[in-house]
């Protein structure tokens, strides 16, 4: 195995008898992230809880610097990994500095008295996540993004090899999930941290993991890269996806296009007519549109929620041939929308359509 | 902050061991003889050699005070516990049925020797109640995997409390004449007739469990943050639960055995103490609710003896005049945490 900080073997994880996913092999070294995404149910949680050691392998094995954790005394798994997990706290009269200073547990002794070295580790951790100022106040007394870094501050206080989250973004807003997930590879760089968590964030996934590891259906489906992971459909034959069309290149999904015979004719381009294709999308207004090159911004929302689209290829200027086409599918429609401003001479075939609309009174 | 964290830990520590020193010679010197803390002192010292004095004090106030204060130290202590086992600051020994399992076994111990004309010793009083104890420990952990609201939980044990009180009355009526007396002062809870020898056992139990649990604060404290992250900090959930239930059990038991069933102390304390001292540290907690809980049950000791002298009331009576309304305190402050730290 060579280098990896964490990995596993023909892996086996469930509950008593009941296996959830079987045969995972995975491997993070230092200072890697790897990320766990799948559907609702496919048993991520239960990957997270075995290779945390909270839950007994049923099969396989999951070594931490090519050591079996089965082989590790809790004291020494402790030293070496730590957690991040969606539990509540509930503790009561903890500060936030209480908290980060459970993370020094494995460490003391046998009434588990902080020394000043300890108390250095917890500061450092503190200021590290940005949380020093919350030291004192009642950890139910901050915010769920707040709180959630408290649980990194704790986990880093731990000095651990690795660290395992289990969807630390879950009930941030935006700013704080990307400050967190921002602040966790600044960790993973600095101290050369191995990191295995699970997100639902897609877009996330997409762009803070090194490594996607994707579950279903009981096994792991795929392992890669995100530039491979996120590419062609695959993301949505994962989820099964029948609820909309999902776009690898941006990590997000667009609603179930609106099918039928089109009443709108919409002239696009360089996402101009994202809003308006979502707008008539939310209407139930089937629609066409065009001419779009095959690389433009708003190419892959015209074409999962169009009902007909016309384009061209990229970089070429709009075609006759395409304007035919458009010209054909626009005479159908009740109404012509043009989202476009002005025309660029790649663009002159749309600006065609347009007085081709506006000779026959059909813009807006 | 952390030196003013010590200094408030400090002053409350120093003030909790005043009082109990107040409350403890209070105890001596207040009651139906009125002697005066030079009396007292004299007959420690034995420079006080007036015999009826000397019999007041090392017979009867002395056990008492001392049965007071330790007994009353392991019923916070025990109520703590079983607070961080189920991670619901409503829980306690009295709350959850264990004094009554407790009171229940005993009374039908003391039942069964009675009739044979035997006494039981301090030690198999202790044995019968821990057994009782125990029992509705385990009704209330088969339950407690059932039931997931902590609201609902603490009324399971509230009913189990009401069996066993009522199989207790049931025990007791079936009772002879001349045992129904004994056996209905002790059921409503005093710390009266414990001799200086049950002291002693007392003294030894209570200690070695308290003891114990102070050694367990460090889990305990990890304990807090929840059973994931306690694991995660490499504690041995299996023996540290079983540990916090027999310890608890144990306390408990041993109150319940000496001075039948003491209400409400097991909670009301340790909130007071929590919110005193502004942490819920076992390091610290363990050893203040120890006092906390002397001085909570010095004090209601002696309303129970002084307010109708010569009437005793019965501890419970008082304990729950006091620890009832801090118990429905710490439910609310449960629920309205925000904001005050």
């Amino acid at each position: 195995m060579g280098g990896a900080a964490i990995s596993s073997k023909e892996l086996s994880v469930g509950y008593g008898k009941k296996v959830v996913v079987s045969g995972l092999g995975f491997e993070v070294r230092a200072g890697e992230i790897l990320t766990i995404i799948g559907p609702n149910g496919a048993g991520k949680s239960t990957i997270l809880k075995t290779i945390a050691a909270q839950l007994p392998a049923i099969a396989g094995s999951v070594s931490i610097n090519d050591t079996d954790i089965s082989l590790l005394s809790s004291h020494e798994a402790a030293q070496t990994l730590s957690v991040c997990l969606t539990e509540r706290i509930t503790a009561e009269k903890m500060t936030c500095a209480d908290v980060v200073s459970t993370g020094r547990y494995p460490y003391t002794g046998l009434l588990g008295i902080l020394y000043d070295s300890d108390r250095k580790i917890v500061r450092e951790a503190m200021e590290l996540t940005g949380i020093s100022h919350l030291a004192d106040t009642d950890i139910r007394c901050i915010s769920d993004g707040q709180r959630q870094t408290v649980l990194l501050a704790r986990a880093v206080a731990q000095e651990p090899q690795v660290l395992i989250l289990d969807e630390p973004t879950s009930f941030l807003d935006i700013n704080n999930k990307l400050r967190l997930l921002e602040l966790l590879r600044e960790l993973v760089r600095s101290r050369n941290i191995a990191v295995v968590q699970t997100l639902h964030e897609l877009d996330l996934a997409q762009r803070f993991s090194d490594m996607i590891l994707c579950v279903r259906d009981g096994r792991a489906d795929r392992k890669g890269t995100p530039g491979e992971i996120f590419s062609g459909d695959y993301i949505s034959r994962l989820y099964g996806m029948t609820g909309g069309t999902f776009l690898p290149m941006f990590g997000t999904a667009e609603p179930q296009k609106i099918t039928g015979e089109p009443q709108v004719f919409v002239i696009g381009g360089g996402g101009s007519g994202i809003d308006t294709y979502r707008s008539l999308q939310r209407q139930g207004i089937p629609f066409a549109a065009g001419v779009i090159h095959e690389n433009d911004i708003e190419y892959p929302t015209a074409k999962a929620l169009a009902s007909v689209l016309i384009t061209e290829k990229a970089f070429e200027p709009v075609s006759s041939a395409s304007v035919e086409l458009a010209l054909e599918a626009m005479n159908k429609c009740g109404r012509v929308i043009c989202c476009i401003k002005s025309f660029g001479t790649v663009n002159m075939g749309n600006k065609k359509l347009l007085e081709a609309a506006e000779k026959a009174m059909k813009t807006e | 902050m952390s030196r003013k964290r010590t200094l408030r830990w400090t002053v409350c520590f120093a003030a909790l061991i005043s009082l109990a020193a107040v409350f403890a010679a209070a105890g001596l010197v207040s009651g139906t003889t009125k002697l005066t803390v030079p009396d007292v002192i004299g007959v420690f010292t034995g420079s006080n050699t007036d015999s009826s004095a000397r019999t007041i004090v090392n017979d009867i106030r002395l056990p008492r005070v001392v049965s007071a204060a330790l007994l009353g130290g392991a019923l916070s202590v025990s109520g703590f516990l079983l607070q961080s086992f189920f991670s619901n600051p409503i829980a306690g020994p009295y709350v959850l049925g264990i004094s009554s399992g407790a009171k229940l076994t005993v009374a039908l111990a003391m039942m069964l020797t009675m009739q044979h004309g035997i006494m039981m010793s301090s030690a198999s009083m202790i044995g019968a109640a821990f057994a009782g104890s125990l029992l509705s420990m385990g009704a209330i952990l088969l339950l407690s995997g059932k039931v997931k609201n902590m609201a609902q939980l603490i009324v399971a044990g509230v009913m189990i409390g009401y069996i066993c009180s009522a199989l207790t009355e049931l025990t007791v009526t079936f009772a002879d004449d001349a045992n129904i007396v004994n056996l209905h002062n002790w059921s409503m809870g005093s710390f009266s007739g414990i001799s200086m020898r049950d002291v002693r056992v007392i003294a030894v139990v209570v200690g070695a469990a308290v003891s114990a649990a102070f050694m367990l604060s460090k889990p305990m404290s990890a304990y807090q943050l929840g059973e994931s992250y306690a694991k995660n900090m490499g504690v041995e959930l299996r023996a540290f639960r079983l540990a916090l239930i027999l310890l608890s059990s144990i306390l408990s038991a041993c109150v319940t055995a000496f001075a039948g069933p003491v209400s409400f102390v097991g909670i009301a304390v340790p909130h007071l103490v929590k919110t005193a001292f502004g942490t819920a540290k076992p390091i610290v907690i363990i050893p203040a609710s120890f006092i906390g809980g002397a001085v909570f049950c010095l004090v209601c000791d002696l309303i129970a003896r002084m307010l109708f002298a010569p009437v005793e009331l019965s501890i419970s009576t008082i304990t729950a005049v006091f620890g009832a309304p801090v118990v429905i305190a710490a439910m609310l402050s449960r629920r309205n945490m925000k904001g005050s730290v």
